[in-house]
């Protein structure tokens, strides 16, 4: 029989190393003679540096150079030359770029000494004179200025369908409301990071923190004139990112700079406070109105963001697209404008937008089903779309239905009173509540190598990265289910430039990508051997087509005649002891456009409010979750489960504060920013409902590093307003709010 | 961080020597001395490191109450039997704060001398008159969301932000300490100060002076106390407020109250002549009631911080109401 | 910008640059001797000086628990002490903990229950069950949560961490 081993659950291919400690960080990699640099941030949000002086610390015995604006080397400066993949449109931050200030904590010089504790005190060393410029860092003051960006970033928000406002007012039942959410900061685990070596013959390594090696590659060509073959980076062990390594952060830049400049390896790692001195999720004001009839039918949705950018680069994020995926309503109108302020700009942080958006839309859903009268999922089941009304394409598989029904069984939500503040234990008030959410599948084009040696090791590998979401591990199930292999004698590699071209690891789309170059792969590998065996004497295979054989057990058989068989290893001797190697790329099906393709989630959700005190605790999450195929429940259960946490962070704790006289954010460290700890976990059930989907992608996969969080903020949220009645529209709900 | 020499102190006497020399600090568990000098809020120029000292013993006194030596780790403390039978309170008030690992370093001498958590404090590129003073305080007017609402000054608004002190000052400790002039013992409300116009200085110990131990008189309050902690996070926060109670009743009647605020103030809060108010009286919700109103009649909030006042009302309530009921303690 | 309530913070007195001394660390019962300043702390010491990189760091401040480790048994955040203060104790790192190719009970129950993912805070996490488990103070599942709240997971695999706990606690896997 054939092994199946995508779809059962498989321990962590890596985890052997993790738990060992012998996973290699960026920052651990053991150079010889490293040099350490640590980065100096300016004080003020917006100016001049009137003047530097690093003369305190050049002298100290051991520090080997400072560099700033003033003596950087005269590199290339254009714009396009510090672009990655993941730049909004404008002009990117070029660290050292100039003596201009143009948000706080702005890195300005970079103290490289022989000791990380001397560069860490040199640092302090370096004295820095101002010319203040007034900054507004100020987001609901600035409102007023908001403006449509001339180049959207992700997706253009759609265009108006039917007539919003008219629809809104004829509605027989109104709702228009504001939420609000803060700025929050990813904060990894592990900080910021990279070592850059220059070796003798005019080629980089680098070992860098990033979610994609190949955009610091080309960042690095780029940004140095070098020759993208001369720049090797490699990362394979990324310890978390959820997005702050979707772009070359300048950790990167000052460290390849300084080894340049003192032929010298130079390791540059960021303190945890500097971790909160570039891209966060952004500050976003929604408006949403919403007209229903009194059954509960939508008439009119109109969904209107505002999401703070920077002064340099328009950042922007599909905040305004979800009613239309998630609803049926005729009428909606929808815009996403920008806030430009003095501040570094935001960066995709786990379901950038997705988070944000359906946080508002399905508080005021919620809102808008208790001004119906009707039971919130009840609502959201009249409401119900088969189409994706934004796009006007049907969904290539949805099965949000069955999320909703095998969620609330085992939630027991039928066993709800609609009444606000209706149950109660002690001074306990208990609340239940409940979303929906969806995150869009993605393929991107994505390749990948397959060699299989003598002894019969598969060896498969593409340049993309496991930040914890377990590529190594769904990689090698792949591979190891296709050639029918045992999943010891597979190995999957990433995290290094130079092998095949991966997109970036984000948006949920590396399994749909990268899974489906790997099983390309395989297939090609297959065929191959195919041509192996059709070379042998009597060959039970001479006549035999590609798709006549299957693999499994490390044989190669016909399918219809599967005692016509034999064996890789035998196979393999046939290619004089030489290993079999395919390469291959897996681009999307044109066959893909023609639908929308989503994953589905439902969540519901308990929390117990201090009648009192107003302190929360989330008691109870069951998300059931529709993404396709999963090729591994454990680790993919785990995904679901970290976003569970991400949700509670989101709704209950997480905000970057901005002192707006400083123009900084003010609480930059893990004691004063809050990230959920252990003893916040709820009791968590996750179910994975059946979805077969055959037009996403050849895998039939949609992800799942990010729709695990989705539904779960605004369902703590709505279970908030249901134990206590009071609807809180600005995140974090902190027990302030409901004194 | 800037350089430092190092030195290891044998005994007391060598201890208080070495730390006479011009920027000179002590270091026991360094939890929150490297901290701050990490981020260069604190920059001493010799480092004694006192925990080779013989000061980490937990002992009975002959009145009756307990001696905690200054050396003795958080943790140890709160297991320890006979905290745990005779103060639980402290017991409770010691694991609500900071976490496993930092209690298995930190120091109760240590304890008592962290620092604020203030943000602007941490932060060397902003005005603050504690760190350096007549720079002005960035959190009247800037983010305060976790600083004082009681005894606060146009100069600081900072709080103390220990767990362990809200219970040694509920429970009137006294604390030990010893210097190359000689031994003094200063009772808890005078250990720590309000920051007036000297915010810069946290208490009235003199940096010559080392802490040996703090004591604990007899009375333990084990029948019926409480510790409420209240914050952002339902572990390893600081506290927005909390409350110390201990309560002394005769049937329904109280005898004594013990209340202590954290949270709120530059010190452990306590209004003796408002716990004074349920003296002789029935323990009931209209008389905590009356008694948090006293305890919070002189609050002042800057904004973001102007729930505590209310929060700590209604705590004072709460933490009474457990105390009476001793729900859910052993 | 900098003061403080002490008799001088004078920089006159302060050493241009601490010497460094020999310091005697002994981890996962190796000795080990350095040539170390004052100013490293532990956890630096084992990073850059030892290369046992197992012990992560995630703030330097103590307030995340990535460096948690075990001196006499007992779990610290390695971040927040000095090198030179841990002298001639028995320190175990992650590295420390697998018999030659046999796992810890506890590093083998984070792969079966899938208790990480990126994997960074989990040597931190690993060593604090254990501590969890030598000091015997966790009676109940919520005192499991509490005191194992020192070590924050950003990827979140706090539920997968809980089930390793208590299953550590059942078979009293300590050290
Ligand atoms: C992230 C984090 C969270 C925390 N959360 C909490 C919390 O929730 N609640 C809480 O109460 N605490 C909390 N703490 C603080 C912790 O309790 C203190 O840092 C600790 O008690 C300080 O003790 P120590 O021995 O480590 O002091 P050290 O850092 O060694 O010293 C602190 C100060 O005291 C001086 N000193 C130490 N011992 C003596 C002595 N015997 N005589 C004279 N001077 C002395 C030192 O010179 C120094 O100035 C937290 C700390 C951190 C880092
Ligand atoms: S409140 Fe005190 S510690 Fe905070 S900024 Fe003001 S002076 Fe400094
Ligand atoms: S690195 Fe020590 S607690 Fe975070
Ligand atoms: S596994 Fe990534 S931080 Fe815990």
């Amino acid at each position: 029989m054939k092994e199946n081993y995508t779809g059962a659950p498989a321990n962590r291919v890596d985890g052997r190393a993790k738990v060992t400690g012998e996973a290699k960080y960026t920052a651990e990699f053991d150079i010889p003679e490293v040099a350490y640099g640590v980065v100096v941030n300016s004080s003020i949000a917006k100016g001049k540096i009137k003047r530097i002086d690093t003369s305190a610390a050049l002298a100290l015995p051991g520090v080997l150079q400072v560099f700033t604006h003033e003596n950087r080397p005269g590199y290339t400066w254009l714009d396009s030359h510090y672009q990655d993949e993941d730049s909004p449109p404008g002009s990117p931050f070029r660290p050292l770029y100039s003596k201009e200030i143009m948000f706080s904590m702005q890195p300005i010089a970079l103290v490289v000494a022989e000791t990380f504790e001397l560069a860490r005190y040199a640092a302090l060393l370096v004295q820095v004179d101002y010319e203040m410029q007034p900054h507004e860092t100020d987001f609901k003051a600035n409102l007023k200025d908001a403006y449509r960006p001339k180049k959207y970033k992700s997706t253009k928000p759609p265009e108006p369908r039917g007539d919003a406002e008219g629809a809104y007012d004829q509605a027989a039942l109104k709702l228009k409301e504001t939420y609000i959410h803060p700025p929050q900061h990813h904060n990894p685990m592990e900080m910021h990071a990279a070592i850059a070596k220059w070796d003798e013959d005019g080629k980089l390594t680098v070992y860098d923190k990033i979610q994609g090696v190949q955009n610091s590659q080309k960042y690095l060509s780029n940004a140095f004139g070098l020759k993208p073959d001369d720049v090797h980076v490699i990362s394979p062990f990324v310890g978390g990112a959820f997005g702050s390594g979707l772009r070359p952060q300048y950790q990167l830049f000052l460290a390849v700079l300084a080894a340049r400049e003192l032929k010298r390896a130079v390791k540059v790692v960021l303190t945890r406070q500097q971790m909160f001195s570039f891209g966060h999720r952004p500050n976003t004001l929604q408006e949403i109105s919403i007209g229903a009839s009194t059954e509960g039918k939508l008439e009119s949705v109109q969904h209107h963001a505002y999401g703070e950018t920077s002064r340099f680069e328009d950042y922007h994020e599909d905040v305004v697209i979800w009613p239309g995926v998630l609803y049926h309503c005729d009428n909606m109108k929808v815009s996403h404008q920008l806030v430009g302020l003095d501040v570094y700009t935001p960066l995709d942080m786990r379901a950038p937008g997705g988070s944000t958006g359906i946080f508002a839309l399905e508080i005021a859903i919620d809102e808008m089903a208790y001004k119906t009268g009707i039971d919130p999922l009840e609502f959201r089941l009249r409401n119900y779309t088969t189409t994706d009304q934004s796009k006007g394409l049907p969904h290539s598989s949805k099965e949000l239905k069955e999320c909703y029904r095998q969620g609330a069984e085992r939630f027991g939500w039928d066993k709800r009173s609609m009444a606000p503040r209706s149950m109660k234990e002690g001074n306990q008030l208990i609340g239940w509540g409940m979303a929906h959410g969806a995150w869009e599948a993605k393929q991107q084009e994505a390749s990948a190598k397959v060699v299989l040696s003598p002894e019969g090791k598969l060896t498969v590998s593409s340049a993309t990265a496991d930040i914890g979401t377990g590529t190594y591990t769904v990689m090698s199930q792949i591979a190891a289910e296709t050639m029918g292999l045992p999943l010891e004698n597979v190995t999957f590699l990433l995290g290094d430039s130079t092998l095949p071209k991966s997109p970036l690891e984000g948006g949920s789309w590396t399994v749909a990508s990268v899974g489906s170059a790997v099983k390309l792969v395989c297939q090609k590998l297959q065929e191959d051997l195919l041509k192996l065996a059709q070379k042998m004497e009597n060959s039970p295979f001479k006549d035999a087509q590609p798709e006549e054989v299957s693999f499994a057990n490390g044989q190669m058989f016909l399918t219809q005649a599967p005692a016509s068989s034999i064996s890789l290893l035998a196979l393999l001797q046939q290619n004089e002891g030489k290993p079999v190697e395919a390469e291959a790329t897996q681009k999307p099906e044109k066959e893909q456009k023609k639908y929308s393709s989503y994953s589905h989630s439902a969540t519901f959700v308990e929390v117990q409010v201090d009648e009192d005190l107003g302190t929360i605790k989330v008691t109870r999450v069951v998300s059931a979750i529709a993404a396709g195929r999963i090729i591994n429940p454990k680790t993919g259960r785990s995904q679901i489960l970290g976003g569970t946490v991400w949700g509670i962070g989101f709704a209950l704790q997480e905000h970057t504060v901005m002192d707006n006289h400083l123009g900084r954010f003010m609480n930059h460290d893990l004691d004063k920013y809050h990230l959920p700890v252990n003893a916040d976990t709820p009791a968590t059930d996750i179910i994975f409902v059946e979805e077969k989907d055959e037009v996403v992608n050849p895998l039939g996969v949609k992800g799942l590093g990010e729709i695990g969080i989705v539904s779960v903020t605004p369902a703590i949220a709505n279970a908030v307003f249901h134990a206590t009645g009071k609807r809180i529209r600005e995140l974090p709900i902190t027990l302030d709010k409901l004194l | 961080m800037r350089p430092f020499s190092y030195t290891q102190s044998p005994d007391v006497t060598t201890a208080v020597q070495e730390v006479s020399a011009q920027g000179a600090k002590f270091i026991a568990g360094g939890t929150n001395l490297l901290d701050l000098m990490k981020i260069d809020v604190m920059s001493p120029s010799h480092l004694v490191d006192i925990t080779q000292l013989a000061l980490n013993t937990i002992e009975e006194t002959p009145d009756g109450g307990l001696r905690l030596g200054a050396l003795a780790k958080n943790a140890d403390t709160a297991y320890h039997e006979l905290v745990q039978t005779r103060y639980p309170l402290l017991a409770h008030a010691i694991l609500a704060g900071a976490t496993a690992q930092l209690r298995n370093m930190a120091t109760d001498g240590g304890n008592l001398l962290q620092r604020t958590r203030c943000y602007y404090f941490y932060d060397t590129h902003t005005p603050c008159n504690k760190r350096e003073p007549g720079s002005g305080c960035s959190a009247i007017k800037g983010y305060n969301r976790d600083l004082a609402i009681l005894g606060t000054s146009e100069h600081c608004i900072a709080t103390h932000p220990s767990d362990m002190c809200v219970a040694l000052a509920a429970l009137e400790a006294t604390v030990h300490v010893k210097s190359s002039q000689g031994e003094r013992a200063i009772p808890f409300a005078e250990f720590h100060r309000l920051p007036g116009d000297t915010p810069h200085l946290d208490t009235n110990l003199h940096p010559t002076e080392i802490i040996t131990a703090i004591e604990l008189p007899a009375k333990g309050f084990a029948q019926h106390y409480a510790y409420l902690k209240l914050r952002d996070r339902a572990s390893y926060a600081f506290a927005l407020v909390s409350v110390a109670a201990a309560l002394e009743l005769e049937g329904d009647t109280v005898k004594e109250a013990r209340i202590a605020l954290g949270g709120v103030a530059h010190k452990p809060w306590r209004v003796p002549e408002a716990e004074a108010l349920l003296q002789g009286k029935p323990a009931s919700k209209e008389n905590f009631r009356a008694v948090a109103e006293a305890y919070l009649a002189g609050a002042k909030g800057y904004g973001d911080n102007t729930f505590k006042i209310e929060l700590a009302k209604r705590a004072i309530v709460r933490a009474l109401e457990q105390a009476i009921s001793m729900e859910g303690k052993s | 910008m900098n003061s403080e309530n002490e008799p001088g913070n004078a920089v006159s007195q302060r050493p241009t640059l601490p010497d460094s001394r020999p310091v005697t660390l002994r981890v996962n019962g190796t000795t080990h001797h350095l040539q170390l300043a004052p100013w490293t702390s532990l956890l630096d010491a084992l990073r850059e000086h030892l290369h046992l990189t197992g012990t992560k760091k995630g703030c330097d401040h103590g307030q995340c628990g990535a460096c948690t480790l075990l001196v006499d048994g007992k779990r610290i955040n390695s971040c927040l002490t000095l090198a030179v203060m841990q002298q001639d104790k028995a320190i175990t790192t992650v590295e420390g903990l697998a018999q030659g190719d046999e796992l810890h009970p506890v590093q083998q129950a984070f792969i079966d229950h899938d208790a990480f993912q990126c994997g960074y805070c989990t040597p931190g996490q690993i060593c604090s069950v254990i501590g969890l488990v030598n000091e015997g103070q966790a009676k109940t599942l919520d005192d499991i949560k509490d005191l194992m709240s020192g070590n924050v997971c950003r990827c979140g695999a706090y539920a997968n961490i809980i089930q390793v706990a208590r299953e550590a606690l059942e078979r009293n896997t300590g050290l």
